[in-house]
């Protein structure tokens, strides 16, 4: 065990080598990359033993070798608009094996936006501060194997500029297409939404075709005073693959950030998210929603942060699972000192479709703080008998009954992302994995 | 229609039910009244067949098919009704889905064409006129934050959509005002023809004013202690139920039916 995992390693620090050939960088992000493959060197991947992955066992994925891409090959994808909702027809940008790929983006709709390779405008004059005060400064490196080797392998990604007071109208999507077999993706974002400007952004992780292989994805947002994100996040990994993610976010004066994250595809799929509220008056909603069957497993992290007074965070995380599959859900909300008239709010439902399914679910709540407002929770169950009865005496059959529960389950969620054709499309889904149509 | 003959039936080993003789025939309404643990909730639970409740012994024909044969939702199929006295909430689902998926159930059996979206929507218009519900009780979710005569007047809606051969109200009546029980007993009474049939049952009077039964029949104890026309249901309002049970006591025996 201990040798396969220093073979492992071994394999991404040779990889390391050739980024670092292939994509030599400007001083201050050479010593970004290679203080994060030193911590990743002293890390390695998280092991059971620690709080946080408790449930969630990465053994397999530190033993398997898997080959990191390290250049933008030309890998034929089939026709990529096949991923683009088409409110983002003119505003998407596609992410294959974690370069960014311009012949496949399409940006015509995103006026002053600025959208463009996240390694390419470390060089550019106009973003290279920006990118500097901002990269790796919520998703840090130090405490973390896993963001310490997406930051070693740094060679591409996406770079969002929303401008001050610019209100982009198109969705802006950035499809992310695994693509290659047994490869190591590390695909990367950073967003940064000046004062007062509000922009959708859609993040969505997809797979050409069921291959093997291992997605380690980082997206920073930074919303600045006044500014407004909604945030959709949509996991459909190959069911063979492994996909661990961080998102952090941190929002300015009267903010607002709400996001959903629906977690449907990989083997294995981690989630971290975190909200840092660290000024007066921002809003937040993080929804998520994870539907997995047979051994599928599913981690959402979440640390919610309230360290100003005067924000609000609301919380709706559901999980549907069936066959042997297994979730986990860890909800953390900090109230620091001084944070009053906090509004905070986690809720955490699950619901499980056979008797093998599994969730362990833990919400958290520190409080520091006298004037708030804060309640949590968390609920396992199963499909109510007297809800079926109740549709069987309406004639419709219990299988059916259960599929139409279960679709309104996932509903609480689906229901609330205000982008209709990705409502349509998980309502589809939803209904598909239930074998079941119902139009609406 | 409908025939009950010797019905025994309960819940958790406990009999409820301790021999239920009824016949109700097309065009017909039939009162159930008792007091609180008589059975008569019991009664409209077995007709609809719920599986917490078992049935011991006699049996319930339904136009001649052994009713206690069919599961539930073969039963809502073939023209059985029930609707709630606490109705359940259903949350994602749109009041629209839900009876449209139902309708589609029915008519596939019958071997019908299914409606689509639109021409469900046209039906669902026209038959919610009947409990003058609002367009916008169709868009959400089924019963979800309706108020209690709200989801009464529900139930009566699903009715009118699936235009049941036998319906059974359970305590319709119960928490509704006297408008919100003007417009539920108003729905039903549109409701009726001389093909279907209707089964009330109800702790109070105050219902049938509105909903003019043909037969009362009120249970104590398990059984049928009296029948008779609407006017029983006016003598025990001034009555009471005490007579009965006391009158069912004495005599031991089950009042004879006109």
């Amino acid at each position: 065990m201990v040798t396969e995992l220093v073979k492992s390693e071994n394999s991404y620090q040779s990889a390391f080598r050739e980024v670092r050939e292939l994509s030599p960088a400007a001083p201050w992000l050479e010593l970004v990359r290679n203080s994060a493959m030193d911590r990743f060197e002293q890390l390695g991947f998280p092991s059971v033993r620690e709080e946080e992955w408790k449930y969630t066992n990465l053994a397999t994925l530190a033993k398997q070798s898997f080959e990191p891409v390290t250049s933008a090959e030309l890998l034929d994808v089939g026709d990529s608009s096949r991923f683009v909702y088409p409110e983002s027809a003119g505003a998407h940008l596609v992410v294959v094996d974690g370069f960014l790929r311009e012949d496949l983006s399409e940006t015509s709709a995103l006026g002053d936006v600025v959208a463009t390779d996240l390694f390419g405008a470390v060089a550019d004059a106009r973003y290279n501060k920006l990118i500097r005060k901002y990269l790796a400064r919520n998703a840090g490196y130090h405490n973390n194997g896993l963001t310490a080797l997406n930051t070693a392998f740094l060679q591409s990604g996406v770079f969002v500029c929303i401008p001050k007071n610019v209100k982009l109208e198109a969705p802006l999507q950035i499809t992310f297409i695994g693509g290659t077999a047994n490869s190591a993706t590390f695909p990367r974002v950073l967003l940064v939404a000046e004062e007062n400007s509000s922009a959708t952004l859609i993040e969505n992780f997809v797979s050409s075709d069921e291959k093997r292989y291992f997605a380690n994805a980082i997206s920073e947002i930074v919303l600045k005073d006044g500014a407004h994100l909604e945030h959709y996040r949509l996991q459909r990994d190959s069911k063979k693959a492994f996909h661990v993610s961080t998102t952090s976010a941190e929002l300015g004066r009267a903010s607002r950030y709400e996001t959903t994250s629906i977690n449907l595809g990989a083997q294995l799929s981690r989630h971290d998210v975190s909200v840092v509220m660290d000024h007066e008056g921002a809003e937040t909603s993080v929804d998520g929603l994870y539907m997995v069957d047979s051994d599928q497993h599913t981690d959402t992290h979440s640390v919610i942060d309230h360290k100003q007074p005067h924000c609000t965070s609301h919380q709706l995380y559901k999980g549907i699972l069936d066959g042997n599959a297994r979730a986990v859900f860890n909800g953390k909300i900090f109230v620091r000192e001084g944070a009053q008239k906090t509004d905070a709010m986690q809720t955490n439902k699950n619901l499980l479709l056979s008797e093998k399914a599994r969730v362990d679910t833990k919400p958290q709540l520190e409080i520091y703080a006298d004037d708030v407002k804060c309640a949590h929770g968390a609920a396992v169950g199963q499909i109510e008998p007297e809800e079926l009865f109740y549709l069987e005496t309406r004639g419709i059959g219990p299988e059916l009954g259960r599929s139409l529960l279960t679709y309104g389950f996932a509903e609480e969620v689906i229901a609330k992302i205000k982008l209709e054709s990705i409502r349509t499309e998980l309502d589809q889904i939803v209904l598909k994995q239930l074998h079941t149509s119902l139009e609406t | 229609m409908l025939e009950i003959r010797n019905l025994h039936a309960g819940i958790d080993g406990k009999e409820i039910l301790k021999g239920i003789n009824l016949t109700v025939n097309k065009g017909e309404i039939h009162a159930i009244m008792g007091p609180n643990g008589s059975g008569k909730s019991t009664l409209a639970k077995v007709l609809a067949g719920h599986p917490q409740y078992e049935v011991t012994a006699g049996e319930i024909l339904y136009e001649g098919r052994n009713l206690l044969e069919m599961s539930p939702d073969e039963r809502a199929r073939a023209g059985v009704f029930m609707a709630f006295q606490y109705p359940i909430e259903v949350p994602g689902v749109s009041n629209a889905q839900f009876l449209r998926l139902a309708y589609n159930e029915k008519r596939k059996h019958l071997g019908e064409e299914e409606l689509d979206p639109l021409e469900f929507k046209d039906l669902l218009k026209e038959r919610a006129k009947v409990v003058e519900m609002d367009a916008s009780f169709m868009t959400r979710s089924v019963n979800e934050g309706f108020s209690g005569g709200e989801k009464k007047r529900n139930e009566i809606l699903q009715m009118a959509v699936l235009e049941p051969k036998l319906a059974v109200l359970d305590e319709t009546d119960s928490g509704l005002d006297i408008d919100a029980l003007r417009v539920v007993a108003k729905g039903v009474n549109q409701l009726l023809t001389p093909n279907n049939a209707i089964i009330v049952v109800t702790h109070y009077q105050r219902l049938l004013n509105y909903i003019v039964p043909d037969f009362v029949h009120v249970l104590a104890n398990g059984r049928i202690a009296r029948e008779g026309g609407k006017e029983l249901a006016l003598e025990l309002e001034s009555k009471g139920y005490d007579w009965i049970k006391t009158a069912d006591n004495g005599k031991g025996a089950v009042a004879p039916a006109q």
